[in-house]
C-alpha cells in the first residue's frame, strides 16, 4: 500500500488512462462491458480521491503529496505535481462527475460507445493533470490535451450544429492559450525554470522581479485565457452554444470541471504571480464579474431553451465566483472556492436533469413541456431540490458559497456587496418561472402525459446528488477546513504587508463611523 | 435545556422526511398521524422546555451551541440556539396554533390529492418556523427564514395545475426574496461593522456602545433587515403577494399567512430590540411603515368580497399594527398583539374555511348569506374572532390592540398621528369585519339553487379546533389587563427582561416629548368609540339598508373604483417594472446586445476578419513569379518613400 501514498498523484492522473486502454483492448460489440469498465473505472477513481481527501491534512500549508521527477533538462521542465486545498477540492470534483457523466450517459449514446466512454476517461486524466500540475509547462501540456476529447465529444456525439460549436469552444480556448504560452515563455525567459513553486519563490524572496510594465501585460495574457474559460462577460458566448450542442456527459463536464479551471487558474497564477497587477485590476474586474451576474441572469430569464438556460445561468454563477476572487480577501475567497464545487455539482445536477428530459421528449424547448409535475413527479421532485440548490436556498450548498462571496465583496465594496445580492433575487427568477412553465399546470401536450418516471439507476444517481447538496448546505466545514490555507496563501500573496493575524479578525468597515 | 429544544426540532424534520419520501404509499390514516403526532410532539417539548425554563433558568438568556456550521476567516455562524422569554413566548404559540391546524387539516384535505404531500410541507414548515424562532444569530434565522419561505411557496402553489396557483406561489418566493437580499446585505454590514453575527455577543456589544458613538452604520444595519420583515410580513410596497398566497389551501392560510410565518418580522424586530433602540430612526421608520400600512390594507379590505381575500388584507392590516407597537418603542405590546392575533386569526382563517367546505369551495360572499342557522359552530366561533379582532371589551383583541394604540400614543417614539391613524383603522377594521360577517352569516341566503341543499356544518375534526381557538381567542387577552382598567399589563412585565433595557434606553435618550394629557381610560374610550362607528356602519349598509352600498358606489365611483382595483398597484408594478425587465432582457440584452453586437459582432466579426485578411493574403500568394516582383518594387518605393519623408 505504500506506492500508493507515494506516487498517489501519478495513480490520480494514470487511472483513467488505464481505463482507456483496458477498453481499446475490449470489442467494440461489447458495449455493456464497455460502459462498465468506463464506470468501474470512474468509481475506483473517485474512492481514491476520496482517500486522498481525507490523508489531506489540513492543517499544513503548501503542497502535498508532491512528485518531482526531472523530465526534460534543456528547457528545464519537470514532472512536479502535487496539490493544495484547492486542487484537492477540484480533484474530488472531477472524480465526483465523470461517474455522473458516465451513468448520465448510460443508455442514451449508443453510437460509438466505445470511443466515447474513451474519450470520457480520457478527459479527465487531463482534468485531473491540470489540477494537480505545478509546472507551467506541464499544466500548459494538459490544458491543450484535455481540449482534443472535449472537442470530439461535442463535434462526434453533440446534437444540431455540432461542429459549428465545437470549432467556435476550440477557437475560443485557443486565443487565449495562445496568449498564455508567450506569457509562460516569457516567465521562463525572465525565472530560467516553469516550475511554479520556485518561481512564486523567487519572486517573493525578491531575487527575481518582474517590471510593473510586464506584471501588466502578462497578468493579462494569462488572465484572458482564464477569462475565457471561466467565461467572464463578454467573452462568454461559446458557452451557450457549447453547452446546447453538447451531449448531456459532455455538458455536465464542461459546467461541472472545465469553467473551474479559469477560475482554478486565476487563483493559482494570475494573483500569486501578479500580485500587484491583480490588485490594480480587481476593480474593473469585479465589476465585468457583477455584469456577468445581473445579464447572465436576465439573458437566462428569457432563454426558450432549457439547456441554453442553465448556460446562460452559469455565466451568473461564475459571475458570483470571479467576484469572490478578486474580493482578495479570505472570506470572499473561500467562499469563491466553495462556489466552485456547489456549481459544478449543481449545475452539473441542473444538466444532467435536463438531459434526461431530453432522453425523454427529445426537445428542450420550454414550450413544449408544462404539467411534468402529473405526469413524472419524482423527477420533478429532484429537479426542483436542484433548482432550489442552485437559486441558494439555506441548508443547500449552493447558500454557504454565495453568503460568503456576498460578504466578502461587502468588504471589498459595498456596492459590489448589494449588487451580488440583488443577483440572488434574479436566480429566484428565473428558475421558479422555468420550473413554473415545465412542472406546473395541466399537462396540455399529450406527448408529455405517458412519460416514464425515474428509473432505478437514475434514481439512485438523483438521490445521491441531492445527498451531496444537502450534506454541503449542512455542514461545509470539512470542505472549508481543508481550502483554509490554500486560500490564505493567495491572498497573502497578493496583500504581502497584511500583519498576521488580520485575516482572522473582522477588520472593521469603511462604513463604520469613527468614534 | 439544549436536548428538549432539540426533541422539539427533530419530530416535524423526521416528520416531514417520512411522509415526504414514503408518504405516496402510506396510508391516509397513517400520513395524518405522523404528521399531528410529530406537531404534537413538538407542542408537548415546547410546553415541556418552557417550564424547565421557568424552573431552573428564568429569566436569563440561554446560548446553547449545538455544532459548527459555516466557518472562513473570521466569520463563524454556528448551529447555534437561543432562549429566553421571547423565544419561549414564540415556541408555544407556534406549537400549539400548529398542532391545531394539523388536526383541522385531516378533514379540511380529507378530499384532496396529494394528501402526503400537503403534510409533509405542513411539518417542514413547522421545523422551518421552529428554526427562525431559536435561532441564536442571524445566518440561523435566516435558515429558518428562507425555509418557511419555501414552504409558503411549495404550499401556496400545493394545486399546482391551477396556473393562479402557481403564479401565486412564484410571486410570494420572489417578492418575499427582494426583502431577503436586504436583510443579507444587512447582515454582512453587521459582520463587518461589530465582527459577530451571533446574539449573545452582538446584543452586549451594541448596547454598551459609549454614549455619543455614530450609529449610521447601526441605523443601516436596522434598516436593512427591516427590509427582509417588510417583504416577510407583508408590508408597503412589498405586501402584494400576501393576498394572492390565499391560492393555497385554507389551513395554509391560517397557519403560514396568518399566525406564524408573516408574523416572522415582527419577532426579529422584537428579537432586534438592542440593535433598533440604538437606532431610532430607523425604529421610527418601523412605526410609520407598520401604522400606513394598516391603514392602507384596512381601505382596501372593505370592497372585498372574497372572504379570503377580505381577511388577507385584514391580515396585512394588524401585522401593520404589530409594527406600529414595535416601532413605536414597546416591543411587548407588538409581541402581545402577535400572539392574540395568531389565535383570532387562524380562528377567522379556519371557519372561512369551514364555510368554504359548506359552499363547495365557494368564497364571494355576495353568494353567501344567512348561514348561521346551518353552521352555528362556524358562526359562533366566527363571531367571537370577529369581536377579538375589532377590539370589543372582554375579547382578546381588546387587550392587545389598545395596548398598541397607547404605545403608539405614548411609547417613546409614538406620536399623535400614529395613534389617529391607529385608531381611524380600528374603526375600519370593526367596519370591515362585520360587513364580512353579516354578508356570510346574516340576512336572506343569497346562495345559489345548487349549492343551498349541499350547505352544512363541518364535522368534528373541523369544529374541535375552531372550538379551542375560540376559547383562546376569548381568553388570550387576559394575561395582560391594562393599567388603565386597573390591571397590571403582566405579559408586558413578563418579556421584561428582554425588552426592559432597550425601552429604558428609547425613553432616555431618543424619546419624543410626551404628546398630551389623555389618560389611558380615554384613549381607551376613543378607540371604543370608533370600533363600536364602524360595527354600527356594518349594521346600517349590511343589515337595515343593503341597498345603500350599491348607491354609495354609484355615488363615488373613482374612489370606489381605486378600492375595488386595490389602487392599481399590482398593475403598476407589472407595468413598470415586471414588464420593463421581461422586454429589456429579451429583445434588448438577449437578441440585441448578446446574439448580436458581441456573438455576431466580435466573435463572428473577428472571424469574418481573419477570413478576409486570408482572402487578401492569398491573393498576394499568388505564386506568380511577375506579382511577387510588383510587391516588392511597391514596398522599396513605400520604404523609400518613408525614408525620404520621415527626414
Amino acid at each position: 500500500m505504500n506506492f500508493l501514498m507515494r506516487d498517489s498523484l501519478t495513480i490520480l492522473i494514470f487511472l483513467p488512462l488505464a481505463g482507456v486502454v483496458a477498453m481499446g483492448f475490449t470489442s467494440r460489440k461489447a458495449e455493456r462491458a464497455i460502459r462498465w469498465t468506463s464506470l468501474i473505472f470512474s468509481l475506483a477513481e473517485f474512492a481514491f480521491a476520496l482517500l486522498l481527501f481525507f490523508k489531506f491534512s489540513p492543517d499544513q500549508p503548501g503542497m502535498q503529496f508532491p512528485e518531482h521527477i526531472p523530465w526534460i533538462t534543456s528547457p528545464l521542465i519537470s514532472y512536479h505535481i502535487g496539490v493544495d486545498g484547492l486542487s484537492l477540492l477540484l480533484v474530488l470534483l472531477t472524480a465526483f462527475l465523470t461517474p455522473v457523466a458516465i451513468l448520465a450517459s448510460w443508455t442514451s449514446i449508443n453510437d460509438r460507445v466505445k470511443e466515447f466512454f474513451m474519450v470520457l476517461l480520457a478527459l479527465e486524466c487531463g482534468m485531473i493533470g491540470v489540477f494537480v500540475s505545478l509546472d507551467l509547462f506541464l499544466f500548459f501540456i494538459f490544458w491543450e490535451a484535455m481540449l482534443i476529447p472535449m472537442y470530439f465529444l461535442i463535434g462526434v456525439w453533440g446534437h444540431g450544429r455540432k461542429v459549428y460549436a465545437a470549432v467556435k469552444f476550440i477557437l475560443y480556448t485557443m486565443v487565449g492559450s495562445a496568449l498564455m504560452l508567450v506569457a509562460i515563455l516569457y516567465l521562463y525567459h525572465v525565472t530560467g525554470t516553469f516550475d511554479l513553486t520556485v518561481i512564486l519563490r523567487d519572486f517573493q524572496g525578491g531575487s527575481k522581479a518582474l517590471s510593473g510594465t510586464a506584471q501588466v501585460w502578462l497578468f493579462l495574457a494569462f488572465f484572458l485565457a482564464f477569462a475565457i474559460k471561466v467565461p467572464i462577460f463578454p467573452l462568454h458566448t461559446w458557452l451557450p452554444d457549447a453547452h446546447t450542442e453538447a451531449p448531456t456527459a459532455g455538458s455536465i463536464i464542461l459546467a461541472g470541471v472545465l469553467l473551474k479551471m479559469g477560475t482554478y487558474g486565476l487563483l493559482r497564477f494570475c494573483l500569486p504571480l501578479f500580485p500587484q497587477a491583480a490588485r490594480h485590476f480587481a476593480p474593473f474586474i469585479s465589476v465585468l464579474a457583477l455584469i456577468g451576474i445581473v445579464y447572465g441572469a436576465l439573458v437566462s430569464m428569457v432563454q426558450p431553451d432549457l439547456k441554453r438556460l442553465v448556460a446562460y445561468s452559469s455565466v451568473a454563477h461564475m459571475g458570483f465566483v470571479v467576484l469572490g476572487i478578486f474580493t482578495l480577501n479570505l472570506i470572499g475567497t473561500e467562499g469563491a472556492i466553495y462556489q466552485m464545487l456547489n456549481h459544478g455539482v449543481s449545475t452539473g445536477a441542473l444538466f444532467l436533469l435536463v438531459g434526461m428530459l431530453y432522453d425523454r421528449r427529445h426537445t428542450r424547448l420550454i414550450g413544449d413541456f408544462g404539467g411534468l409535475a402529473n405526469s413524472i413527479p419524482a423527477f420533478s421532485t429532484f429537479f426542483v431540490i436542484v433548482a432550489l440548490s442552485s437559486m441558494g436556498l439555506p441548508l443547500l450548498n449552493g447558500f454557504v458559497g454565495e453568503f460568503l462571496i456576498i460578504l466578502g465583496a461587502f468588504h471589498a465594496n459595498a456596492v459590489y456587496g448589494a449588487i451580488a445580492a440583488s443577483g440572488v433575487i434574479l436566480a429566484a427568477v428565473y428558475l421558479l418561472w422555468m420550473v413554473q412553465r415545465v412542472f406546473y399546470g395541466n399537462v396540455t401536450d399529450e406527448r408529455n402525459r405517458g412519460l416514464r418516471d425515474c428509473s432505478g439507476r437514475e434514481r439512485f444517481l438523483l438521490a445521491v446528488i441531492v445527498a451531496v447538496i444537502v450534506f454541503m448546505g449542512v455542514y461545509p466545514k470539512p470542505f472549508l477546513r481543508r481550502m483554509d490555507w490554500a486560500a490564505q496563501t493567495v491572498v497573502r500573496t497578493v496583500h504581502p504587508s497584511l500583519p498576521p493575524h488580520a485575516l482572522r479578525r473582522a477588520a472593521h468597515h469603511p462604513l463604520e463611523v469613527k468614534r | 435545556m439544549k436536548d428538549i429544544l432539540l426533541l422539539m426540532l427533530f419530530p416535524p424534520l423526521a416528520g416531514a422526511f417520512l411522509n415526504g419520501v414514503f408518504g405516496r404509499r402510506y396510508p391516509k390514516a397513517l400520513v395524518s398521524a405522523i404528521a399531528c403526532g410529530a406537531s404534537g410532539l413538538a407542542a408537548l417539548f415546547a410546553l415541556i422546555g418552557a417550564w424547565n425554563y421557568t424552573r431552573f433558568w428564568s429569566p436569563a438568556a440561554l446560548p446553547l451551541r449545538i455544532g459548527t456550521w459555516i466557518r472562513a476567516g473570521a466569520f463563524r455562524a454556528d448551529f447555534a440556539l437561543y432562549y429566553d422569554r421571547l423565544t419561549l413566548v414564540m415556541t408555544c404559540i407556534v406549537t400549539v396554533v400548529a398542532f391545531l391546524i394539523h388536526l383541522y387539516s385531516r378533514g379540511y384535505m380529507e378530499h384532496e390529492e396529494g394528501y402526503y404531500r400537503f403534510f409533509s410541507y405542513m411539518n417542514l414548515f413547522l421545523f422551518m418556523m421552529l428554526v427562525l424562532v431559536t435561532a441564536g444569530n442571524y445566518p440561523l434565522m435566516f435558515v429558518g427564514w428562507e425555509g418557511v419561505g419555501l414552504c409558503s411557496y411549495l404550499l401556496i402553489g400545493f394545486y399546482f395545475p391551477k396556473k393562479s396557483a402557481s403564479d401565486a406561489g412564484k410571486k410570494a418566493f420572489i417578492v418575499t426574496r427582494i426583502g431577503d437580499a436586504g436583510f443579507t446585505v444587512g447582515v454582512a454590514l453587521m459582520f463587518w461593522t461589530f465582527g459577530t453575527v451571533s446574539f449573545h455577543s452582538l446584543f452586549p456589544k451594541v448596547a454598551l456602545m459609549p454614549a455619543g458613538w455614530d450609529s449610521n452604520a447601526l441605523t443601516a444595519i436596522c434598516l436593512l433587515l427591516f427590509l427582509g420583515a417588510v417583504g416577510k410580513s407583508a408590508q408597503l410596497p412589498l405586501y402584494v403577494w400576501l393576498p394572492d398566497a390565499m391560492e393555497g389551501p385554507t389551513p395554509v392560510s391560517a397557519l403560514i399567512h396568518a399566525a406564524t410565518m408573516v408574523t416572522a418580522g415582527v419577532y426579529m424586530v422584537a428579537r432586534s430590540n438592542v440593535l433598533y433602540a440604538h437606532a431610532p430612526i430607523a425604529l421610527e421608520t418601523v412605526a410609520i411603515v407598520g401604522c400606513i400600512t394598516a391603514f392602507f390594507a384596512a381601505t382596501i379590505a372593505i370592497c372585498q368580497n372574497d372572504l379570503k381575500r377580505l381577511l388577507a388584507y385584514s391580515t396585512i392590516s394588524q401585522l401593520g399594527y404589530m409594527f406600529l407597537g414595535c416601532g413605536a418603542g414597546l416591543f411587548a405590546t407588538g409581541i402581545f398583539h402577535l400572539m392574540t392575533h395568531a389565535f383570532f386569526k387562524s380562528l377567522l382563517f379556519l371557519a372561512a374555511g369551514s364555510v368554504m367546505h359548506a359552499m363547495s369551495g365557494e368564497l364571494d360572499m355576495r353568494k353567501m348569506g344567512g348561514l348561521r342557522h346551518k353552521m352555528p359552530v362556524t358562526y359562533w366561533t366566527f363571531f367571537a374572532a370577529t369581536l377579538a379582532i375589532c377590539g370589543i371589551p372582554g375579547f382578546s383583541g381588546f387587550f392587545s390592540k389598545d395596548e398598541i394604540l397607547a404605545a403608539a400614543y405614548n411609547g417613546p417614539l409614538g406620536g399623535p398621528w400614529l395613534y389617529w391613524l391607529g385608531t381611524i383603522t380600528a374603526g375600519l377594521t370593526a367596519f370591515y369585519m362585520f360587513r364580512a360577517l353579516f354578508m356570510t352569516f346574516h340576512g336572506p341566503s343569497r346562495v345559489p339553487e345548487d349549492l343551498a341543499h349541499h350547505v352544512h356544518e363541518s364535522g368534528s375534526k373541523m369544529t374541535g379546533p375552531l372550538i379551542v381557538l375560540a376559547i383562546l381567542s376569548v381568553i388570550g387577552g387576559y394575561v395582560s389587563i391594562p393599567s388603565a382598567l386597573g390591571g397590571s399589563e403582566r405579559f408586558d412585565g413578563y418579556l421584561a427582561p428582554v425588552f426592559f433595557s432597550s425601552e429604558h434606553f428609547l425613553r432616555t435618550t431618543a424619546a419624543h416629548a410626551p404628546s398630551g394629557g389623555w389618560s389611558g381610560l380615554t384613549l381607551m374610550g376613543f378607540s371604543l368609540a370608533f370600533a363600536l362607528g364602524g360595527v354600527f356602519a356594518a349594521y346600517w349598509l349590511y343589515l337595515k339598508s343593503p341597498e345603500l352600498p350599491a348607491r354609495i358606489a354609484e355615488r363615488f365611483a373613482a374612489p370606489y373604483r381605486l378600492l375595488v382595483n386595490k389602487y392599481y398597484v399590482d398593475q403598476f408594478y407589472n407595468w413598470l417594472i415586471v414588464r420593463p425587465i421581461r422586454v429589456c432582457s429579451e429583445s434588448f440584452l438577449w437578441k440585441r446586445v448578446d446574439a448580436g453586437a458581441i456573438d455576431g459582432g466580435m466573435v463572428e466579426g473577428s472571424g469574418a476578419v481573419t477570413v478576409a485578411l486570408g482572402g487578401i493574403l492569398r491573393r498576394i500568394y499568388s505564386g506568380n513569379l511577375r506579382s511577387y516582383a510588383t510587391w516588392v518594387l511597391l514596398g522599396a518605393v513605400m520604404w523609400i518613400g518613408y525614408i525620404l519623408v520621415m527626414r
